[in-house]
């Protein structure tokens, strides 16, 4: 007798729909691949954050600080050219690039994909991190380079510092795109959740269960960032009211 | 100590300094004045190079500050700037304001460091801020932790661009008390003010800067009671 028809036989309302996820989810271990998705969703989106927001700070100072230093202005075009392709062509080709062309030697997916959308996401974190460092006055660049510092150390203890706290509430809109942007990871046979969900249909033919339990593992990952945004913001105001 | 020869600053085709020659000597207290627009602050802030100089030099402690091979912060951190605004580090205490520069770049032990401040804190009468965010102080003890942060440094010389310009009047009194003692100090000074008391009781020198030029310089006795300038007479005539 199996689990499924115990929840038969036990009756009641919601009996059926327990022996259907019990088919769906439990029979052959499927949850495990539910799992494994959901953990290479979290890497990805992580991974793809550190690197977005090291790329996007580097972009963001280089093109700060060639305002006016001629000599960073090679590399200032540089990161406009990155900026332009990176935000012209969507997210699934460049995804598809890395895979088939730049990394295609490469054995394990997972780290290719956490480079393809921390590249991608760079781009993003660049101009946003470049508006917070404009949204600082200029006076504390100013202050800064009056007592001795150079551009660079004032840059990092007393300008950036201030542009997190603009834009921290962007940064974590750009966390939650990337999350959910991770979910074209399929496209190039990784497994990440919704592919994991995806393949569990396909197998159990039970679209219903899935592709609802997969959209609300995104829901809920998204209303906890919300959740620590909103203490974030709360912490950051009462440090400016003290 | 500094040595100002033909300084020139243009703002995008417009000439605010047009040659400005004259000598700052150690122990000088120089108060720049003169009606604005007329490029006071340009000066000031060329000193420090703050604003990059379109011509001329600026010479201090014989080193050439235009010089393009020169190491600029090095020597900034011989000539300590205060703000009209402030320009307080907002998300630091206080006290990290006035050590952050000096651990940093002079490498000062933090007790050290604190314990400078501490004590400077305590000649402007401030010691029981020390860990107050700006935002919790006043204007004027804002000024005054501004000086504070300057003086951490131990600079050679100190610029002050419109110190009192920003605070409400009744903090202004605080603020050049602070300036007074400093320069009963002994610290040379160049300070741009509209306070035409403090530069009448505490310059040594005062330069009348109109049109991006020094149209008249003196005592303080020579500017303020026998003016000859006409442009310095009816500037006077509208402050005093």
């Amino acid at each position: 007798m199996t689990l499924s028809s115990l929840f038969l036989a036990a009756g009641g309302p919601f009996a059926a729909w327990f022996a259907k996820l019990h088919e769906t989810f439990i029979v052959n271990d499927r949850y495990k691949l539910l799992i494994e998705g959901f953990r290479n969703t979290i890497i990805l989106t992580l991974g793809a954050l550190a690197i977005g927001l090291v790329i996007g700070t580097i972009v963001a100072v280089i093109k700060y600080l060639a305002e006016d230093a001629p000599s960073l202005r090679w590399a200032a075009f540089l990161c406009d050219v990155y900026l332009t392709v990176i935000r012209g062509v969507p997210m699934v080709v460049q995804l598809l690039i890395f895979y088939y062309i730049i990394f295609s030697h490469a054995k394990d997916g997972i780290p290719v994909a956490i480079v393809a959308f921390g590249v991608n996401s760079g781009a993003y974190m660049a101009e946003l991190i470049r508006s917070g460092i404009n949204a600082v006055d200029s006076g504390q660049m100013e202050a800064g380079r009056s007592l001795g510092m150079n551009r660079l150390q004032t840059m990092r203890v007393i300008i950036l510092p201030q542009a997190i706290r603009y834009i921290l509430p962007a940064i974590f809109n750009e966390l939650i795109a990337l999350l959910k942007e991770t979910s074209i990871a399929g496209y190039v046979a990784e497994i990440d959740l919704t592919r994991a969900g995806n393949l569990i249909r396909n197998n159990t033919y039970d679209a219903i269960n899935t592709l609802f339990l997969v959209a609300l593992v995104y829901l809920t990952m998204v209303i906890i960032l919300e959740q620590i945004l909103k203490k974030l913001e709360r912490r950051l105001r009462k440090g400016d009211k003290r | 100590m500094i040595n100002v020869k033909n300084l020139q600053k243009n703002f995008g085709g417009v000439e605010v300094l047009k040659g400005i020659n004259t000598e700052i000597d150690k122990g000088d207290v120089i108060c720049v004045i003169g009606p604005s627009g007329s490029g006071k602050s340009t000066f000031l802030r060329c000193l420090n190079m703050l604003e990059k100089p379109s011509g001329g030099q600026i010479i201090f402690e014989g080193d050439d500050l235009t010089d393009k091979k020169i190491d600029l912060d090095l020597h900034r951190q011989k000539m300590g700037m205060v703000f009209q605004q402030f320009n307080l580090f907002p998300h630091m205490t206080v006290m990290k304001n006035l050590t952050v520069a000096p651990m940093m770049l002079k490498k000062v032990p933090e007790a050290d460091a604190k314990a400078k401040a501490l004590e400077l804190l305590g000649k402007v009468g401030l010691a029981d801020r020390a860990d107050a965010y700006p935002n919790q102080l006043s204007g004027g003890q804002k000024q005054r932790v501004s000086i504070v942060r300057a003086l951490c440094m131990e600079p050679d010389v100190m610029l002050f661009d419109e110190p009192t310009s920003a605070l409400d009047p009744e903090m202004v009194g605080e603020v050049l008390d602070v300036m007074k003692k400093l320069a009963a100090a002994g610290m040379t000074m160049v300070v741009v003010t509209h306070e035409m008391g403090f530069a009448r009781e505490v310059a040594n020198r005062v330069l009348f800067l109109e049109d991006g030029v020094i149209l008249e310089e003196g005592t303080p006795d020579e500017i303020f009671n026998h003016p000859q300038n006409e442009r310095l007479q009816s500037f006077l005539a509208k402050v005093l």
